[in-house]
């Protein structure tokens, strides 16, 4: 049995009862949602919080909801919910990719999306399927909400833009017609952190042609979009050529770190493969659900 | 004989078609473990209980400068804090361990790997004992580690054993097995000679349960009970009254259930020692269970074989002759578990499955700042790493003679009609007949078709490997004239009771740690006497219950407890002969026996069960002379030679070629171990070991950095195996008994961790054949495959 280092707990029993404990609290004070990225860090003592304000009564932050052009997802939802949702299925494939490839079961029925983007671990799959889907992210506070953009939000690795006294409380997806998406990982086992995963977000117009990408890397040094994609890849029609220069450009953009996963070469290796993969896959798979709308 | 079963795949015994006798049933001790009601070392509390916990040292190699325990000591929970110069007071600071070299308990001069123990807190719960290890401060004198084995011996490494008298340098020992000059003489005129390095890189066993003990020393009558993780009870009894001065009748050790061992909870650990001590010391129950970084950072590990191989062959592919020279790292104490005769275990059974002109092995083994151990993880004293040997050269052979390795193995198997085979390092083998096996496991892989299937895949770029294993194990040690452990001879005993109405108790001294014992060993009794194995209790795991034995590891319950078990039956069987004769007056030679009775001989109507026969030897009947009343007996088994289990494994992986990503798609596993006792056990086993060698193969190693920090302290970062790594295992078995056991059992428990990592590695290296690689070192990780497809395979150490 690992032990923590000694710690006080209280259960919060709504946001703005959270949001009081916070400040109560102060700095030593740490929201646990789901536990599975904080309690390992606690029981090795590598974090020593005073405080830990459980969150997990506040099911209001549970939910899922198509609303008009906009998915929102409250910031408590797990990870299983994610995966097993056919409006994600549907709209955003690239959520359902990635959350089979999350952890295990376990941690998946714990785990929630929220804790996820919060912890902002450089290896977290949701960090960078947020930034490649454009979400945004709604923060409360004592001063009240306010939403940022995933580039606001994501600060790098372990930091983002919530406050000691806020919380994140709803992600939200712009929902566009003719666009998919897509997300692969290696990892050396399942429930390990990745040695790298791209994600992509394609929508293609009524001629097939890319009239937006976004692509995004995990685990290599990269905290944001591969902004150098779009420029080549807009405009164009999807061909092999085009996935082959992504996956180039993806290679070049990160800064990987040699590590127990892999030597730099082969991340940077992997930064390419898997951007050639999942550029390939969303465009496929925006061009079937273009022609479905077609027909 | 070798006889193919085939039995329907799964009857699972429901409760009227249990067997008496050997078959397929579930476990009796299933009930209590599906339901959570095992009783385990940590479940056992005990009045005014302490707890203690270990400070570890920081650093892989350091001297002690100062230790100070005020602080700790002002904990209001903490009741001691035990140091090594506390314990040198006691003379209890060096402890012997299993291979005659001396381990410390808590370091008195120098820190020699990363997690040593340093001191021990016993404090009134498990937190605050925790929490007070931050309060001890300890000043260190950082020392140069040696790290890589490869330099331990280069003059001027440090020298870690100074506290060894008139030590100047890091070797331990030297041993060879074999004929070098015939060796060498077969290799100097072979057509084909091809030669690798091999490294079978430190791994962990890892078992489900962490160690621990709880310790119960009263002071009124100087007896100690002790609660142990322990595979091994009465060798731990005994070596704890040589080295605490209890005498031996005055300690009991229990080792209650035990959530998995894998060699792992074979040694003594200086935790156990703590927790006597913290007892004697305080005067009330000691409890220590370590937690799960300690137990990957400071027991034992396995494996850190560097192996440079050599094989050599005529141009039509008859092997010749085998050449290996291992360097082994054994970490800061050489506290590995070998026979004494055996530094390097079995490892000279290298030879593996094939009909040899000579072979010659020489072993060095080297201390390093790592942990210490060595004999943990199935691995049949080395045998582990001997077969991982032969089955790469092997298959690298096959790539240079352009043969098919299926094809070069079926060329050299010995021949069934050679055993018992004396192999060239001095092993006499039981019993075998491979090529039915190696046929079966071709024919469930569908071995030409999966051929074919490769070369079309091959043509389209597409990367799929066929690996084959076929080993050959040596388990059930051993015959006391060749092997003990300090001292204590290789046996086992058993002791069976007839209670008066017809059930039984018999009483071992190996201990399970998952094996099944309580239903194997109660199955082993009721095929002899024909009582049904549910009236049959197994005892075991508790000295003061059980008769002496060396207990469970290296696969030999079965091969020596199974035997002392059966024969303890057919003593009691026979003194039923005399009594039941008695009973029906006559004469014991008109007796025949038919399972569960005896019956005058042509009138099969008249005769008595075991039951009322055991009635009548509690009763009032009139014995023989020389019977004495009752239906018990005992026996201490000395097996006449080890067994040799064997098995034909085909892997079949396919490799990601843009990440280097291997999966696992086919396994056919066809094990022989002789008489086949309960087949769903052996499956179960099989599954296991498979699992534990898919794990080896693609993800586990303990990594050390260039400091000696070690890189596998935790499962974020020791990977294990999980069911998403692994396929659906087809099993198959074909059954050779074993000549010289009672019921010509082998064991079995080992075979698939030995077998099954060279079949998944000459998978990978089959399936990166296109990129003209011969040979990756283990673990094969995305990343170390995509590295050898670039041409850049490297050893993990």
């Amino acid at each position: 049995m690992q032990i923590p280092a000694p710690f006080d707990y209280v259960r919060a029993s709504s946001v703005d009862n959270a949001l009081a404990l916070l400040d109560r609290h102060g700095a030593e004070s740490r929201v646990v949602a789901g536990g599975h990225s904080l309690l390992p860090m606690m029981k090795l003592r590598l974090a020593r919080p005073d405080w830990l304000i459980d969150i997990n009564d506040l099911f209001e932050l549970d939910y899922l909801l198509v609303d008009k052009d906009v998915l929102r997802i409250g910031a408590m939802t797990r990870h299983t919910t994610l995966l097993e949702s056919d409006d994600i299925k549907r709209l955003f494939p690239i959520i359902t990719d990635a959350e089979r490839v999350i952890a295990d079961p376990i941690v998946r029925n714990r785990g929630t999306i929220g804790g996820s983007l919060c912890q902002a671990d450089p290896a977290e799959d949701l960090s960078t399927v947020c930034h490649v889907l454009e979400a945004m992210a709604v923060v409360r506070g004592p001063a009240g909400e306010r939403m940022l953009s995933m580039a606001d939000f994501h600060r790098g690795p372990y930091e983002t833009a919530v406050a000691q006294n806020e919380l994140l409380i709803e992600v939200r997806i712009p929902i566009r017609t003719g666009s998919s998406s897509a997300y692969e990982k290696v990892e050396r086992r399942v429930g390990d952190w990745a040695v790298a995963a791209a994600g992509a977000s394609v929508s293609l117009d009524s001629a097939g042609t890319i009239s937006r990408v976004a692509v995004g890397l995990t685990a290599v040094g990269l905290d944001r979009n591969v902004t150098e994609v779009e420029a080549v890849l807009v405009g164009q029609a999807p061909t092999e050529e085009l996935f082959t220069e992504a996956g180039r450009l993806a290679s070049l953009a990160c800064d990987p770190l040699a590590d127990q996963r892999g030597p730099i070469d082969y991340k940077r290796h992997l930064a390419d493969e898997l951007t050639r993969r999942v550029v390939r896959a969303a465009c496929r798979r925006a061009a079937a659900s273009v022609s479905e709308i077609t027909i | 004989m070798t006889i193919l079963e085939d039995r329907p795949s799964n009857p699972a015994a429901g409760d009227h078609d249990r067997p008496v006798g050997h078959g397929r049933m579930q476990r009796k001790e299933d009930p209590r473990f599906v339901r959570g009601k095992g009783h385990y070392v940590d479940d056992i509390v005990l009045p005014g209980m302490l707890h203690g916990a270990i400070l570890r040292a920081p650093v892989a190699h350091a001297r002690l400068v100062s230790i100070d325990t005020t602080e700790a000591l002002a904990h209001p929970k903490v009741l001691a804090v035990i140091t090594g110069s506390d314990l040198q007071a006691l003379g209890l600071a060096w402890a012997p361990t299993l291979s005659m070299d001396v381990q410390a308990v808590l370091v008195t001069d120098k820190v020699r790997f990363q997690g040593q123990e340093v001191a021990f807190v016993v404090a009134e719960d498990r937190y605050a004992a925790r929490d007070a290890l931050e309060l001890i401060q300890v000043e260190y004198d950082v020392l140069p580690p040696v790290v890589d084995a490869r330099k331990a011996m280069d003059p001027g490494a440090p020298v870690i054993r100074d506290d060894l008298e008139g030590r100047t340098d890091n070797h331990i020992f030297d041993w060879e097995a074999g004929n070098k000059a015939e060796t060498d003489a077969v290799f100097a005129s072979a057509d084909v000679v091809v030669t690798q390095e091999i490294v079978y890189p430190r791994v962990h066993p890892a078992p489900m349960e962490t160690c621990g003990a709880v310790a119960d020393f009263d002071p009124i009558d100087g007896r100690l009970t002790l609660y142990e993780t322990t595979q091994a009870p009465h060798a731990h009894r005994t070596l704890f009254a040589m080295v605490s001065g209890i005498p031996e009748h005055k300690i009991r050790v229990v080792s209650p259930d035990i959530g998995g061992g894998f060699g792992n909870k074979v040694g003594i650990y200086p935790g156990y020692i703590l927790a006597v001590v913290g007892s004697i010391v305080t005067g009330k129950p000691v409890k220590w269970v370590e937690d799960r970084s300690e137990n990957l950072m400071s027991t034992s590990f396995a494996r850190d074989y560097i192996m440079q191989g050599e094989i050599a062959a005529t141009k039509d592919g008859k092997i010749l002759a085998l050449r290996t020279s291992v360097l082994a790292d054994h970490g800061a104490f050489n506290a590995t578990a070998q026979p004494t005769k055996y530094p390097a275990g079995f490892f000279h059974i290298f030879t593996g499955s094939y009909d040899l002109a000579a072979a010659h092995c020489t072993v060095t083994g080297v201390y390093t700042n790592k942990a210490p151990g060595g004999v943990a993880y199935a691995c049949s004293f080395r045998v582990t790493e001997a077969v991982y040997l032969v089955e790469r050269m092997v298959d690298i052979l096959a790539r240079k003679l352009e043969m098919d390795p299926a094809e070069l193995r079926l060329k050299n198997f010995i021949k069934k009609e050679q055993f018992p085979y004396a192999n060239k390092t001095g092993w006499e083998y039981d019993s075998g007949d491979y090529e039915p096996t190696m046929r079966l496991s071709m024919k469930m892989a569908g071995y030409d078709e999966l051929r074919r299937e490769q070369k079309e895949k091959r043509e389209r770029g597409e990367l799929m490997g066929i690996g084959i294993s076929f080993f050959t194990e040596t388990v059930g040690a051993g015959p006391r004239k060749d092997m003990d452990i300090l001292g204590l001879g290789m046996a086992d005993g058993a002791e069976l009771r007839i209670h008066p109405t017809g059930k039984a108790v018999v009483r071992i001294s190996v201990q399970s740690q998952g094996q099944g014992h309580e239903t194997t060993f109660a199955q082993i009794v009721a095929e002899e006497i024909g009582i049904p194995p549910e009236d049959i209790d197994v005892v075991h795991g508790d000295t003061d219950q059980t008769p002496f034995g060396l207990g469970t590891y290296g696969s030999r319950s079965t091969p020596v407890s199974g035997a002392a078990v059966a024969l303890v039956a057919r003593k009691v069987r026979e003194k039923a002969r005399f009594i039941a004769a008695a009973m029906l007056e006559t004469r014991p030679e008109d007796l025949e026996w038919e399972k569960g009775r005896w019956f005058v001989k042509g009138d099969p109507s008249v005769g008595k069960t075991i039951a009322e026969i055991a009635m009548g030897a509690h009763g009032t009947v009139a014995l023989p002379e020389g019977i004495d009343g009752n239906l018990d007996a005992e026996v201490t088994y000395d097996p006449p030679n080890l067994t040799f289990p064997f098995g034909a494994y085909i892997c079949v992986v396919d490799v990601d070629p843009g990440t280097g990503h291997v999966k696992v798609r086919r396994f056919i596993a066809v094990d022989d171990c002789g008489t086949r006792i309960n087949p769903m056990i052996i499956e179960g086993q099989i599954h296991g070991g498979l699992t534990d060698g898919v794990g080896m193969a693609l993800m586990e190693f303990i990594e050390f950095d260039q400091e000696g920090n070690c890189l596998g302290g935790s499962f974020m970062d020791y990977l294990i195996p999980t069911a998403m790594e692994v396929p659906d295992w087809e099993t198959g078995f074909t059954v050779t008994p074993s000549p010289h056991h009672p019921i010509g059992a082998k064991g079995i428990g080992e075979s698939a961790t030995v077998g099954s990592p060279p079949a998944v590695v000459n998978a990978v290296v089959d399936a990166l054949a296109p990129f003209g690689v011969v040979h990756m070192d283990m673990p094969c990780t995305p990343a170390r495959v995509w590295e050898a497809m670039q041409g850049r395979t490297r050893p993990p150490v």
